[in-house]
C-alpha cells in the first residue's frame, strides 16, 4: 500500500531542478507512439507516450491534421490490452484529438463493446467518450444502452449518461427529448449528482414548454430535491418561474415561499442562490428583501474570502436600486473596508458610498483615505466615480468630498486614474456653482507638478474659460505663467491662450498679460511665438479683425466651427495660385451625423450609476454648432433647446426618421435625421411636408431639404417655424416624408438616371410644453426656494387617479413639466405612502422655476398630488399649473 | 433564460505563472496566445494573495476566479461574472483535495508532474465539456485511483487499518491535552 505512485525514475531524486517532461520535443515523441503498433503492448510504456502527447497538446502545441490520423489510428490498436489505466488514457487521448467523422467509424464498435462492459468505470467513459465524437446515425445505434445508462444503478455511469444527454441535446434534440421518463426516472435518484445532472437534462429538454416548467417546479419544490447543486438549479428555474407569472391577485408570488425556505438550507451554495435570486426578483419589496439580507449580513463577517465577496457583490448590486434595505449592513461593511481582498474592500465602499446618508459622509471619507493607499488604480477609478455621484447627490458636502479628491490628485497614480478624478472635479465645477472657485484651484495645485501632457493642456483650456469669470481672476494668472515657463511646447501654447484669454476678458489684468506675452514671443517653439504674436497684435489694437471688440474675441476664442474633414478635403483640393485660400469657401454641412444618436456606453455593474449630464451638454453643444452653421437659422438667436430625438419610424422600416426638436425665443426648428437602409436606392431632394393645422401658432418659414441620401449614409433635413415670441406655444405636427427614388445597382453602385418622386407616412409629432422647459440643477434647493418671492407661489392639489404605484406617478408628472429632479428625490422608497419630490428647471425667457411637489396615495392605488411653484415671474407658475392640468 | 452553473476553466500553474496542466471548456480565448494571456493576467493579479489556507477569489474583464495555492502550485477555477461563486469555490475544492489525495498530500510541482497522467485524469473525472461532473473530492480520487493501472492498491479513501490507527491515536492525544 505504502508504495510510491509511479515514481519513474527513483535516482534522480536529489537533483533540484528535475523536471520530467525537460526539453520535450513534438517530432521525438510523435517517433514514440510508434510503441503502440508494437504487437506486444507494454502498457506502462504506452501510457507515459500518451500522458507525453497529451502534455504537448496541452502546453498549446498543435498537430497536423497528418499527424493527428497517425497518432489516432496507432491509439486505437491499443484497444487490444486489457490494462484499465492505459484505457483511460486511451479515451483522453482520443476526446483529445477529436477525430473526423471518418476516423470515428474505427473506434465506435469498441467503445459500444466498452460501454456494455462489465467494470462500471469503463461504461462511464465511453458513454462520455462516445458522446462526444459521434453523429446523430451512430447515436441512434447506441440510443438503448445511453438510455439503460441514464437509469443505472451506479451513480457514475448514470451521471455520464445524463451528462452526455445535456451534450447531445445541442446536436441532436429530438432523439435526446425521446428519453423523458428515464430522466425523470433519475431525477429522484439518491445519488446527488445524479439528481444534478438529471434535473438539468429535464429542464433542459422541457425549457420551450412553459407549462411543463411550472409543473416540475412546482413538484420538485415540494422537497425531494437533496443536493445542493441540483437546489441551486432548482432555485434558477422557480426564479424565472416567478419572472414569467408575475405576481398574483393577493400582492403574493408564486414560489416565493420555496426561495424564502432555501435561505434555511444548511448549504452555503444554495442559501446564496436563494438570497440573490430574492435581491433580483423585479419590483422586490423591501418584506421580501428582508430575510435575504439577513443572511446576506452574516456571510459578511465569513472566515471565507469567497462568501465574503459574494455577499458584498449582491449588496452592492442591490443598493443601486434600494439602498435603504442596505443600511442595516453599514457597520459589517465599513469593517470589510481593510479586508486583505481589494475586491472585497472596493464593493463595501462603493457599497457604502451609495447607501450613506449626508451625516455619515465626513466619517466615510476619513476612512476612505487610509484605504486608497493600497489598492490598484483600477479599484481606485471605481471608487472615484462612486464619490462623484454621491457628491452630486449631496452638493452641500462639495467641501469634503473635493478636498478628498484634490488629495487623492496629489498622489501617485496612472493616467486613467488621474483623468477621472480630474474629470470628476470637472463635473463638479459645472453642477455645484459653490464648488466652482476651489475646484478651479485644486486643479491649478494640480497642473503645477502633472506628468500628463493631455490632462494640463484641457486644465489650461478650462481655466481661461471659467477663470475670468471669478471673483479675483489675477490669482490664477501665476499658475499659468509658470506652465509657460516649465513645460513643454504643447502645454506652453495651450497656457499662452489661456494667458490671452484673461487678458481679453479682464481688462484690468491686460497690461500685465501683455508684459507676459511679450515674453513669449522669444520662446522655442513656433506654435508658441504665433500664438503669442497673434494675440498681442489683436488684442492690442495693432491689427484689426472685427469691428467690435465681441467680433475680436470671437475671431480669438470662438469655436472652430468648420468639420475638420471638410477642411482638410478642401485644403488638398487647393492649388497653390495667385488667389490664396478662402476658409468660407469651406462645405460647413456635416455630411454624416455621429452625434447624439449613440448611446452612453453601459456602466460596469460594480460602477456606480453615474452622471447622464455630461454627454447631453455635449450633444447640445454640437447641436448648436450644426444649426448655426446653416445661414437661414443663425439669426434666430441662442438656442434654448435641443430635445433628445424622437422617433417618427418603426424600428425596422425602409426608412429610419427621428426628430429633434430645437426650440428658440421666436421659432422651433425641426431637425429630422434621416437613414435610407435600402441598398438599392438613392434618395434625392428629401423633404419632410409637415401638415400644421393643428398647431395654430406655428407658420412654416423654411425647408432646408437634403440633397441625396445613399445607403446606410444618414442625413438630415430642417424645417423652421415661426411662433410667437416667447410663448410657450404647443401643437401636433403630421409629417410625410418626400423624396425621389433611384435605383442603385448595389454590386457597381451606378444610379440609374431617372428618379420617381414618392412619398412615406411618418408618425405624428407634438411639441409640448414640456419641450419649453430647461432642466438645470440647483445644489441647495432650499436655499433656493426660500431665495424666491412667495408672493410667486402658486399651490393646489390634484388627484392623478389610479395608478401602478407611487414611483410610476412621479415619473409620469416629472416627464410631462421636462424638470431636473433634485437631491435624489425622484426615487420613491419601495412601500411608501407618501413622498415629496422637489425639481427644478428654466423656462423659456430665462425663468427660474422651482417644484416642490407632495404625493399621497390613498385606498387602492389612488394617488393623489400637491404642487407648489415659484418662480421669478408668478405668470410661470400658473402656467406650470396648466401644464400639469392639461397633462 | 436559467442557466447551468458551468466552469470557464481549470488552470493549474506553477510558481512563475507557467502552465502545469490547464483545461479550457468554452471558446472564451479562441487562440493559444489569449489563453496564454488570460493565465498571465490571472497569475500577476493573485500572485500576491495569501491563498493557501482558504480559496480566494478575484473578479476581472467578465470573469470570476477562484483560486487556491499550496507549495509551488496554483490552482484555478475560472465562471462567469454571474455565477455563484460558492458553486465555483465547490468545484476548486473537489479538485484541489482530489489531487492532494492522489499526491499522498505531497502536492508540489514536480510530483505533480510525475504524476500528470493521474491530473489529466482529474481534470477529466471533475467537469466534463463546462459542466460539472463531481465535486466530491473522494470519489473523484476513487475514479481516477481505479483506473490507475494499480488494481493492487487500495482506493485511496479508504484507509488502512495502520493509517486509521495513526489517526485515532491523534485525535486522542489532542483530547487528552485539551
Amino acid at each position: 500500500m505504502a508504495q510510491p505512485m509511479l515514481k519513474k525514475d527513483d535516482d534522480r531524486d536529489d537533483e533540484v531542478d528535475y523536471h520530467p517532461f525537460f526539453g520535450i520535443e513534438k517530432g521525438a515523441v510523435l517517433q514514440e507512439a510508434r510503441v503502440f503498433n508494437d504487437p506486444q503492448i507494454d502498457p506502462r510504456r504506452c501510457s507515459q507516450v500518451i500522458t507525453k502527447v497529451l502534455y504537448i497538446l496541452n502546453q498549446g502545441d498543435t498537430l497536423t491534421q497528418i499527424e493527428g490520423t497517425e497518432v489516432f489510428f496507432s491509439v486505437t490498436k491499443l484497444f487490444q490490452s486489457k490494462d484499465p489505466g492505459l484505457r483511460r488514457m486511451m479515451y483522453l487521448m482520443i476526446k483529445e484529438l477529436s477525430p473526423s467523422a471518418g476516423e470515428v467509424i474505427m473506434v465506435t464498435s469498441s467503445l459500444m463493446k466498452d460501454m456494455n462492459s462489465k467494470t462500471d468505470m469503463y461504461r462511464a467513459n465511453a458513454i462520455r467518450v462516445l458522446s462526444r465524437i459521434i453523429d446523430g446515425t451512430i447515436l441512434a445505434q447506441i440510443e438503448r444502452y445511453l438510455k439503460q445508462a441514464i437509469v443505472d444503478k451506479n451513480p457514475v455511469v448514470a451521471s455520464a449518461a445524463l451528462v452526455s444527454g445535456i451534450h447531445l441535446l445541442q446536436t441532436s434534440p429530438e432523439v435526446v427529448k425521446r428519453w423523458s421518463n428515464e430522466v425523470q426516472e433519475a431525477v429522484q435518484s439518491r445519488a446527488s449528482l445524479v439528481q444534478f445532472h438529471a434535473l438539468a437534462l429535464l429542464y433542459q429538454i422541457r425549457q420551450h414548454d412553459r407549462l411543463a416548467v411550472t409543473k416540475l417546479v412546482t413538484s420538485l419544490t415540494k422537497g425531494s430535491v437533496r443536493s445542493p447543486l441540483a437546489q441551486c438549479l432548482l432555485i434558477r428555474y422557480a426564479s424565472q418561474v416567478i419572472r414569467e407569472s408575475g405576481v398574483n391577485q393577493a400582492g403574493e408570488r408564486p414560489h416565493f415561499d420555496y426561495l424564502e425556505s432555501c435561505l434555511r438550507h444548511k448549504a452555503e451554495m444554495v442559501i446564496l442562490e436563494a438570497a440573490r435570486a430574492i435581491t433580483e426578483l423585479s419590483g422586490v419589496t423591501s418584506r421580501e428583501l428582508t430575510p435575504a439580507i439577513t443572511v446576506l449580513q452574516l456571510f459578511l463577517s465569513s472566515s471565507k474570502p469567497v462568501l465574503r465577496f459574494a455577499a458584498v457583490r449582491t449588496l452592492n448590486k442591490v443598493a443601486m436600486t434600494h439602498p435603504l434595505a442596505v443600511t442595516n449592513c453599514n457597520i459589517d461593511m465599513e469593517s470589510l473596508i481593510s479586508d486583505s481582498n481589494r475586491s472585497i474592500a472596493t464593493l463595501a465602499i462603493t457599497t457604502l458610498l451609495k447607501t450613506g446618508n449626508e451625516s455619515s459622509v465626513d466619517r466615510l471619507m476619513k476612512q476612505i483615505t487610509n484605504f486608497m493607499a493600497d489598492i490598484a488604480d483600477e479599484f481606485k477609478i471605481v471608487v472615484v466615480d462612486a464619490i462623484r455621484s454621491l457628491c452630486l447627490k449631496f452638493p452641500l458636502k462639495y467641501r469634503s468630498l473635493m478636498n478628498f479628491l484634490s488629495n487623492i490628485l496629489r498622489e501617485e497614480g496612472g493616467f486613467e486614474y488621474k483623468k477621472a478624478i480630474v474629470d470628476s472635479i470637472v463635473t463638479l465645477i459645472r453642477d455645484i456653482p459653490e464648488a466652482k472657485e476651489i475646484g478651479l484651484f485644486h486643479l491649478c495645485e494640480f497642473i503645477e507638478d502633472c506628468e500628463f501632457t493631455y490632462l494640463s493642456t484641457q486644465i489650461l483650456h478650462l481655466l481661461g474659460n471659467e477663470g475670468p469669470r471669478t471673483s479675483d481672476p489675477s490669482k490664477y494668472i501665476r499658475y499659468v505663467y509658470n506652465r509657460v515657463i516649465l513645460e513643454n511646447a504643447t502645454v506652453r501654447a495651450a497656457a499662452v491662450s489661456t494667458l490671452a484669454k484673461f487678458g481679453a476678458l479682464v481688462d484690468s489684468l491686460k497690461p500685465r498679460i501683455f508684459v507676459l506675452l511679450r515674453r513669449c514671443l522669444f520662446d522655442s517653439d513656433d506654435e508658441v511665438r504665433d500664438r503669442a504674436t497673434l494675440y498681442l497684435k489683436v488684442l492690442g489694437g495693432e491689427a484689426v479683425v472685427g469691428e467690435t471688440e465681441k467680433e475680436t474675441n470671437e475671431f480669438l476664442f470662438g469655436s472652430f466651427d468648420i468639420p475638420l474633414v471638410n477642411l482638410e478635403a478642401s485644403l488638398k483640393n487647393y492649388e497653390p495660385s495667385e488667389t490664396p485660400f478662402d476658409i468660407s469657401s469651406v462645405p460647413r454641412e456635416v455630411r454624416s451625423q455621429p452625434l447624439a444618436e449613440k448611446k452612453a456606453p453601459g456602466k460596469k455593474p460594480t460602477g456606480p450609476a453615474g452622471p447622464t449630464s455630461g454627454p447631453v451638454v455635449s450633444a447640445i453643444d454640437a447641436y448648436e454648432k450644426l444649426l448655426s452653421s446653416i445661414p437661414e437659422f443663425a439669426a434666430f438667436g441662442k438656442l434654448f433647446k435641443s430635445s433628445a430625438p424622437v422617433e417618427l419610424t418603426e424600428a425596422e422600416t425602409e426608412y429610419a426618421v427621428s426628430v429633434v426638436k430645437h426650440i428658440y425665443d421666436g421659432h422651433v426648428v425641426l431637425q429630422f435625421n434621416c437613414s435610407n437602409t435600402i441598398p438599392e436606392q438613392l434618395l434625392e431632394n428629401v423633404t419632410v411636408l409637415i401638415d400644421a393645422s393643428e398647431a395654430e401658432d406655428f407658420a412654416e418659414v423654411y425647408t432646408k431639404p437634403l440633397r441625396s441620401l445613399p445607403y446606410d449614409s444618414p442625413g438630415q433635413t430642417f424645417v423652421a417655424f415661426e411662433k410667437p415670441d416667447g410663448v410657450p406655444a404647443v401643437g401636433k405636427f403630421s409629417n410625410i416624408l418626400k423624396f425621389i427614388v433611384k435605383e442603385v445597382d448595389p454590386a457597381s453602385g451606378e444610379v440609374e438616371e431617372d428618379g420617381v418622386e414618392d412619398e412615406y407616412q411618418l408618425e405624428d409629432l407634438e411639441v409640448a410644453y414640456a419641450d419649453y422647459m430647461l432642466k438645470v440643477p440647483v445644489s441647495n434647493f432650499r436655499n433656493a426656494w426660500e431665495g424666491m418671492d412667495p408672493e410667486s407661489e402658486r399651490v393646489d392639489e390634484y388627484g392623478l387617479g389610479a395608478r401602478e404605484s407611487l414611483a410610476e406617478a412621479v415619473n409620469a408628472v416629472i416627464a410631462i413639466l421636462g424638470m431636473h429632479p433634485c437631491e435624489g428625490t425622484e426615487v420613491v422608497p419601495n412601500n411608501s405612502r407618501s413622498h415629496t419630490c422637489l425639481l427644478s428647471g428654466v423656462y423659456i425667457g430665462n425663468v427660474k422655476v422651482l417644484v416642490r411637489l407632495s404625493f399621497g396615495i390613498s385606498g387602492p392605488k389612488e394617488v393623489a398630488m400637491k404642487l407648489a411653484v415659484r418662480s421669478d415671474d408668478p405668470d410661470v407658475s400658473d402656467k406650470i399649473h396648466e401644464i400639469v392640468a392639461s397633462g | 433564460m436559467a442557466t447551468l452553473p458551468s466552469v470557464k476553466n481549470i488552470l493549474v500553474l506553477d510558481s512563475e505563472g507557467k502552465r502545469v496542466a490547464v483545461k479550457y471548456y468554452t471558446d472564451d480565448w479562441p487562440s493559444v496566445s489569449s489563453k496564454l494571456a488570460f493565465e498571465k493576467s490571472v497569475f500577476t493579479k493573485t500572485m500576491k494573495i495569501n491563498a493557501r489556507n482558504e480559496a480566494d477569489i478575484v473578479m476581472f474583464d467578465g470573469h470570476i476566479v477562484i483560486f487556491k495555492f499550496i507549495q509551488d502550485l496554483h490552482f484555478f477555477v475560472t465562471g462567469g461574472d454571474d455565477e455563484n461563486e460558492l458553486i465555483l469555490a465547490s468545484v476548486l475544492q473537489g479538485f484541489f483535495d482530489a489531487v492532494g489525495t492522489i499526491l499522498r498530500n505531497n502536492v508540489e510541482k514536480r510530483t505533480a508532474l510525475e504524476n500528470l497522467d493521474l491530473i489529466y485524469l482529474c481534470l477529466d473525472e471533475v467537469v466534463d465539456g463546462g459542466m460539472i461532473l463531481e465535486t466530491d473530492a473522494s470519489v473523484i480520487a476513487d475514479k481516477v485511483s481505479s483506473a490507475s493501472g494499480l488494481e493492487n492498491m487500495a482506493p485511496f479513501s479508504e484507509q488502512t487499518l495502520s493509517q486509521a490507527f495513526a489517526v485515532a491515536r491523534e485525535h486522542f492525544a489532542r483530547s487528552l491535552l485539551k
